[in-house]
């Protein structure tokens, strides 16, 4: 087709200067909208820099350390992790994560994952693998590391008891008794102790509530796989009547021990750039 | 074939093609002169569209999307709030009574990031895209999009305010969202990040209405604001990938929108409410190929035009369905 018989084609006439121009104006103001949509898409990656969203989270995420680029590329963002946990441990992160924007979280102190599901329920709710499905039982999981961060306030290493509501009357935060409930978390505040020496800490811990069961013969919905491999934490006799929590390998970094810390602020802590056996790290 | 194409140049951001002189069927040509010869008054428009503006039915489709929008978000919620197991999870990703279902674009960007597809994702996938291949793509966007209905709000508000000049309507080029389409995809597969995902306003107010509001709701109203004050639709129109996603979904796709050219008053009250007036350009006078013509795929089957339009021109279609039955 020649040049004139092209111009001569009525579905494309030849523009007008008018119309040249209103097209120049169209594509500059397109092009500022695309340098917005670009910056505002890269924003998201700014909380990685610092680490900001940087978080404990739930039993089976894919993640290595503070390396959570899969974890955070698999995530989909629904939720049903947080809609089937029994304790609502489970929170979704906001725009101040960036990218890690409706993610799952849990803020161990606030409540932590006590495993009362017993199935990892957020395990099999997740729909992309995020949690990854390698991991069946409590035992497994490797969420992070306790680590008693302040042994100057535990009240154990200095030798005292504790009596009554482990974080007070308005602590709203729910643990599975199974002498009270096998079945029903109850808040922690219905559940008042009088303690000789506080071992709060390891009395609650999950892993060593099971390895106690699994030892008088009754492991855990009658499964023997659901006895934990390895004791988490353990109680060493100091002079002069006080105990030192240590933590050890089967430690999951599931946070009750931080959430049932009677002192303020919590004298054990949940590190979420350490695990018991890196080897076992997705 | 042609529909196809067509619908893919529209969804792409290109003009619709306009009929060449011999393009169109002699029927369209014979009825068109015909209805020159018939010389339809002003009086005669304004009469017909007051008398559809009084009609009973005005709203009929606008009302059954607002019902179907406002309860599928809320069996989200619902299903949550008194755990009843419905619809688990958000709009990103759920479960109806256990059964996988995973948004296209979010489930794209999983793939894309992760470079990993468990098998529950790919059941979601495909099943969700045999619904939409079903109910017509964007489809989506109108019937089920939370955002899309504070939009259509907003859009309200924009129009008030723009008849009086209090706010503007700057154009931008619809191929700007097909870019930022590629761009996403890129972006996604280089970062190893669900980027989108950050700024998508379906997925945050999805888990705003289920899981409690957050700060994140600042953006999605900074977004309505700019529509409000800035551009009409402009999320909806120019950036979202979620549309195309599911405008790619409905080039396929038997629902439609079908314009019948007989009685139509060109009078362009379908392309004046359209939230993508482009695929109604059929509708202007003489550029109608045929004595039917289905809309494109970037159509959100939202049934405005079919509502407002005072020569019943437009309705909805299934297409195959008179052979079948």
């Amino acid at each position: 087709m020649s040049t004139e018989q092209k111009r001569a084609t009525p579905s494309r006439p030849a523009l007008s200067p008018k119309r040249r121009e209103q097209n120049r104006r169209e594509f500059i103001r397109t092009s500022i909208l695309g340098v917005g949509v670009l910056g505002a898409t890269l924003a998201g990656l700014l909380p990685l820099a610092g680490q900001a969203n940087a978080r404990l989270r739930p039993p089976g995420a894919i993640k290595d350390r503070l390396q959570e680029q899969e974890f955070l590329a698999a995530c989909i963002k629904c939720g049903q992790c947080v809609q089937v946990c029994p304790v609502e441990a489970i929170r979704l992160a906001d725009l101040t994560d960036g990218v890690g924007i409706g993610t799952p979280y849990i803020q161990a102190r606030d409540q932590a994952c006590d495993f009362s599901c017993d199935g990892l329920q957020c395990v099999l709710a997740c729909p992309t693998g995020a949690l990854t499905h390698d991991i069946n039982y409590p035992g497994q999981a490797r969420m992070g590391l306790a680590r008693l961060a302040r042994p100057e306030s535990c009240l154990a290493v200095r030798g005292q008891g504790f009596k009554g509501q482990a974080r007070g009357a308005d602590f709203p935060g729910l643990l599975r008794y199974e002498a009270v409930n096998r079945w029903l978390p109850i808040p922690v505040a219905d559940h008042p102790y009088d303690l000789e020496l506080c071992d709060l800490c390891l009395r609650q811990c999950p892993i060593e509530i099971r390895l106690a069961q699994c030892a008088a013969g009754a492991p855990p919905s009658g499964d023997v796989n659901q006895c934990p491999p390895r004791p988490a934490i353990r109680l060493d006799k100091l002079a002069g009547g006080g105990a030192l929590p240590v933590v050890l390998d089967g430690c999951v970094g599931c946070g009750v021990c931080e959430m049932i810390c009677p002192v303020e602020p919590a004298a054990i802590v949940i590190d979420i750039d350490r695990v018991a056996d890196a080897a076992q790290v997705g | 074939m042609n529909y196809m194409i067509e619908s893919l140049r529209q969804l792409l951001g290109l003009d619709p093609s306009k009929p060449g002189p011999d393009d169109r069927r002699q029927a369209v040509v014979t009825l068109m002169t015909e209805k020159r010869r018939e010389k339809l008054t002003r009086e005669m428009l304004h009469a017909a569209e007051a008398g559809r503006a009084l009609a009973a039915d005005r709203h009929k489709w606008r009302n059954r999307r607002w019902a179907t929008l406002i309860t599928l978000n809320l069996l989200f919620v619902v299903s949550y709030f008194f755990d009843v197991q419905l619809l688990e999870g958000a709009l990103t990703a759920s479960r109806f009574v256990g059964f996988h279902l995973a948004d296209l674009n979010s489930a794209l960007q999983v793939m894309l990031a992760y470079e990993h597809i468990v098998l529950n994702l790919v059941i979601g996938t495909v099943t969700v895209f045999i619904i939409w291949l079903l109910l017509g793509g964007r489809t989506f966007c109108s019937w089920v999009c939370p955002y899309h209905l504070l939009a259509e709000w907003a859009e309200k508000l924009h129009l008030w305010l723009a008849k009086r000049k209090w706010a503007r309507d700057i154009k931008f080029h619809r191929g700007g969202r097909t870019v930022f389409y590629v761009f996403f995809i890129l972006l996604t597969l280089v970062s190893g990040y669900t980027l989108f995902e950050t700024l998508s306003p379906t997925g945050i107010l999805s888990r705003a209405l289920i899981y409690g509001p957050g700060l994140a709701l600042v953006w999605v109203l900074a977004l309505l604001l700019f529509e409000v004050f800035v551009s009409r639709r402009a999320w909806c129109r120019y950036v979202c990938p979620i549309g195309v996603t599911y405008g790619l979904v409905g080039v396929l796709s038997p629902v439609r929108v079908q314009y019948r050219v007989q009685d139509c008053h060109h009078e362009g009250d379908c392309r004046a409410i359209c939230l993508v007036p482009h695929v109604l350009d059929v509708t202007i006078r003489g550029r109608a190929r045929d004595l039917t013509t289905d809309m494109g795929a970037d159509c959100t089957r939202c049934g405005l035009c079919v509502d407002i339009c005072p020569t019943n021109s437009l309705s909805f279609k299934v297409k195959g369905l008179d052979k079948v039955l």
